[in-house]
């Protein structure tokens, strides 16, 4: 046999055993075997002992097995808010995860622990066989390749060569339009009234849009009147038209809408305000309404603190000073929470007369800068 | 083993199948070079395993979830066997999660199983990458598979965030609402592609039918191919390994594909799925029953996104706020700079890293002998200060929370924060630096001088001097001479020696 790696002839195999044949086809992989002595002494009570420790492990995983097993068809799992098997069926999962563990983790063990104890350490050294392929390899690939170039005429033709470009480029354009094309829709299809620049307190015919409070109930209505909302406080309400009343479709709908959320607050008498330029007139005595969507990045800005008259949006945490306009004051939003305007009618409801006078909620790329 | 020789059995199944097989494809040589083949060993090359084996998890949990999760919009009424929420007007997304979580035999284990697969997905592919850099195993040959890392990384951070955002739940809700806040800001196009994705104003009426197909399809396809791609390139260009005994630049030492280190993959495999088992029965994760559906006038306090979009919701707290005009005419709104070019410009660097390396110095050679971290202290140094500046955006997206935990005024809390983005990175490279360059000279002590024993010892001129015992007899030639560092770990601890055993 040669030391280079070569094959030894039949002749010389039939005489190898199963060892020598194994150690062979190591070195034909450029592998040289260190270390694969045997653990134990074959027969010997140390290996023995070894097998009957892996076993364990696998006795233990069938164990496990059963285990989940049993938990999963006979523990009683359906889910009681109260009662005295409440504890027990709360005990489900946790029981389920415990065998699950117990079985898989042991089988894991078992694996690791056999391969330490019963197989061979099986250290070996394989060669690598890094860097360029061999000369001929190259040179004739590198031949092959500009012999296509000039075969195909893409070598010689610019005219080819351009109009193939050209012709792949469109095709990519060809397929690029039929799979984004259909997602395509114009944000501005509806012009100035685009769901970006307006809300759901524009009353489309010049109905009033009263403010309603979320009872809990989709389907009820429940108007606001000023003496409603306590001074100190914050309420969040919802737009109303009496064209909705008796719709559920479109009363649960402006609940669930993204762009209507304001919240309204009252200041203590004599909380010294400063108004907005241009909305001095929003306010209803001491009566505020602001959009409740976050100008940063549209979380509901939900929480007010009464000693500061912050508004805080728990999200990021910009806080908007309530009873200056609601500029922000600190954190990442930079622009004041849109003010709605606030009117009340001859019965005594708190009703909006327009929509906000600028768009709500977090910027986008062809909003106004002025406001 | 016999003394005679071996010749396979003519007349046994397994001798029967290998004929046939052997006739049909030549299986014989191709076979047993893939068997033989040898793989090296560190408890660091672990966390790329584990990464592989989460994913496994994932598939798995993943397709049974698909049997009962309905993505849809559609608002119907909750009637489930969950008393709180019982009655709650919902959309059959959130309503389908609940069903799986309470009225499902088992479903919450498996509900659990899938999500903390996804947690620890996102963490192994992390600790994985910080292993690669900091040993600089992305260095050639093996660029391309950083290259491919890095885009895994990006599409399972999509994938997990998709996942969770789908169930319409509160929480996932006002991230979703999140998500639409920065596609808006985006300059041009924002408002676009916001209704590409939403086809609408957010939330519409598609999204989650869409976040579905992309969470159980497109991406884990991505993810799949992107996987397969990476483990044949590793497979193909050999694996690297640490300086040892016999361990060269030529050769790699470990154990042989079977049976060693087939063991060990298939143990290590059943050990993530244990352990992930174990957390998915006993630690509860997205209890979206106590979140309730989602509703866009509300939000809980303390809304945490999972732990691996926290450093995108750090880089929007603490960006000051900062829109801009451009003509008077158009804005830049400030979630613009924190929420898209933060994260991008980050992940353009990290993608773009096995480059960058190449302007530190002019290495151009192929490596297959990892470096120790220390060797390299301009590298572990920069790795420190990127780690130092994900932790400071991580610890600022959860800092609502410390704030209450601890009872931190939460406005001191942010500006500290936005100092700490500044200051600590560089501080955290010139001490990395210099803690490398110590433990470089620490080193090269011990092999000048030898290691200290702890014994001292008095000559008969009287004065005392330490015992220190040398690293002799390593050299092959034979020479007394200190061996040179080469990279491998050097001993600090006395070998203990045997009685009247010379030096």
């Amino acid at each position: 046999m040669s030391e280079d790696g070569s094959t030894p002839p039949e002749r010389e195999l039939d005489r190898m055993d199963v060892h020598e044949l194994g150690r062979l086809g190591a070195r034909l992989d450029d592998v040289e075997i260190v270390d694969d002595a045997p653990r134990h002494e074959p027969g010997s009570r140390e290996e023995r002992r070894a097998y009957r420790r892996v076993a364990a492990w696998f006795v233990l995983t069938a164990l496990g097995a059963v285990g989940f097993v049993l938990v999963f068809v006979l523990w009683p799992w359906q889910y009681t808010s109260e009662g005295p098997e409440q504890t027990l069926r709360a005990w489900f999962t946790p029981m389920l995860g415990i065998t699950f563990a117990i079985s898989v983790l042991s089988l894991a063990v078992g694996i690791v622990t056999w391969s330490k104890i019963i197989t061979p350490e099986d250290v070996a050294v394989q060669q690598r066989h890094d860097g360029p392929s061999p000369p001929v390899a190259q040179r004739t690939l590198a031949a092959r390749v500009v012999e296509l170039v000039d075969q195909t005429g893409l070598g010689r033709s610019k005219l080819l060569r351009r109009t193939v470009l050209a012709a792949c480029t469109a095709v990519a354009g060809v397929l690029t339009v039929t799979v984004l094309g259909t997602l395509v829709r114009d944000p501005w299809s509806e012009g100035p009234y685009s769901p970006l620049l307006t809300t759901g307190w524009r009353s489309p015919d010049g109905e009033r849009t009263y403010l309603r409070v979320d009872t809990g109930d989709p389907h009820s209505v429940t108007l606001l009147r000023p003496e409603d909302v306590a001074a100190g406080g914050m309420l969040t309400v919802f737009p109303f038209r009496e064209s909705m009343r008796g719709d559920p479709e479109a009363l649960a709908e402006m609940l669930r809408a993204a762009d209507v959320p304001v919240v309204i607050v009252r200041f203590f008498p004599g909380t010294p305000v400063v108004e907005r330029v241009g909305q001095e007139d929003f306010h209803l005595d001491g009566l505020y309404a602001y959009s409740k969507i976050c100008t940063h990045m549209g979380c509901p800005a939900s929480l007010f603190e009464q000693t500061t008259l912050r508004i805080l949006c728990p999200c990021h945490q910009t806080e908007f000073q309530a009873n200056e306009y609601a500029r922000p004051v600190f954190g990442p939003g930079a622009r004041p929470l849109p003010q709605l305007p606030l009117r009340v009618d001859e019965r005594g409801y708190l009703y909006a007369p327009h929509d906000f006078i600028e768009p709500i909620g977090p910027g986008f790329w062809s909003r106004d800068p002025r406001g | 083993m016999t003394s005679r020789g071996y010749r396979p059995r003519r007349l046994s199944v397994t001798g029967y199948v290998a004929r046939g097989a052997e006739r049909r494809f030549q299986v014989a040589g191709l076979l047993r070079h893939q068997i033989n083949k040898v793989f090296p060993w560190h408890f660091s090359f672990f966390w790329g395993e584990l990464a592989l084996y989460s994913f496994v998890v994932l598939l798995g949990s993943g397709i049974v979830l698909t049997l009962f999760f309905v993505p849809s919009l559609d608002q119907v009424t909750y009637q489930g066997s969950y008393a709180p929420t019982y009655g709650l007007e919902a959309s059959r997304a959130w309503v389908s999660t609940m069903q799986i979580s309470v009225d499902v035999h088992g479903g919450l284990f498996l509900r659990q199983l899938h999500h903390w697969a996804a947690l620890v997905f996102l963490a192994a592919i992390m600790l994985h990458m910080a292993r690669i850099f900091f040993t600089g195993a992305y260095r050639a040959p093996r660029e391309i598979n950083w290259f491919l890392g890095v885009v895994m990384l990006v599409v399972a951070i999509f994938e997990g965030y998709l996942g969770y955002s789908m169930l319409d739940d509160l929480l996932s809700g006002t991230g979703v609402r999140i998500f639409s806040g920065i596609v808006l800001s985006v300059p041009v196009i924002g408002t676009w592609v916001h209704w590409m994705i939403f086809q609408s104003p957010f939330p519409g009426e598609i999204y989650v039918e869409r976040f579905f197909i992309a969470h159980v399809l497109l991406l884990p396809g991505i993810l799949l191919a992107l996987i397969a791609l990476h483990l044949a390139v590793v497979w193909y260009q050999k694996h690297t390994h640490f300086k040892g005994p016999r361990a060269r630049e030529g050769n790699v030492v470990g154990n042989r594909t079977l049976p060693v280190f087939a063991m060990h993959s298939v143990a290590a495999l059943l050990g993530t799925l244990g352990v992930l088992g174990l957390l998915a029965g006993t630690a509860q994760i997205n209890p979206i029953f106590h979140w309730g559906p989602y509703t866009p006038a509300q939000v809980s306090n303390g809304s945490q996104p999972d732990w691996y979009a926290l450093w995108l919701i750090g880089s929007l707290k603490l960006f000051p706020p900062a829109d801009l005009s451009v003509g008077g005419r158009y804005t830049v709104p400030g979630g613009f700079w924190s929420g898209v070019l933060v994260p991008v410009v980050l992940i353009l660097l990290l993608f773009a890293w096995p480059l960058i390396d190449r302007l530190r110095d002019s290495d151009r050679e192929l490596h297959n002998v990892l470096d120790r971290p220390r060797d390299d202290p301009g590298r572990t140094a920069i790795g420190a200060m990127a780690l130092t500046l994900f932790g400071v955006l991580t610890l600022a997206g959860t800092d609502d929370i410390s704030a209450t935990v601890f009872s931190i005024l939460l406005e001191a809390l942010r500006w500290t924060e936005r100092a700490a983005v500044f200051v600590l990175p560089p501080l955290v490279f010139v001490v990395t630096r210099r803690l490398c360059r110590r433990l470089q000279r620490s080193d090269r002590d011990a092999l000048a001088g030898g290691i200290a024993t702890g014994l001292v010892d008095q000559p008969v001129e009287g004065a005392y001097r330490s015992v220190q015992q040398p690293f002799v007899g390593v050299d092959p030639e034979g020479g007394e001479h200190a061996p040179e560092y080469d990279g491998a770990r050097v001993p600090k601890t006395p070998t203990p020696q045997r009685p009247g055993g010379g030096s």
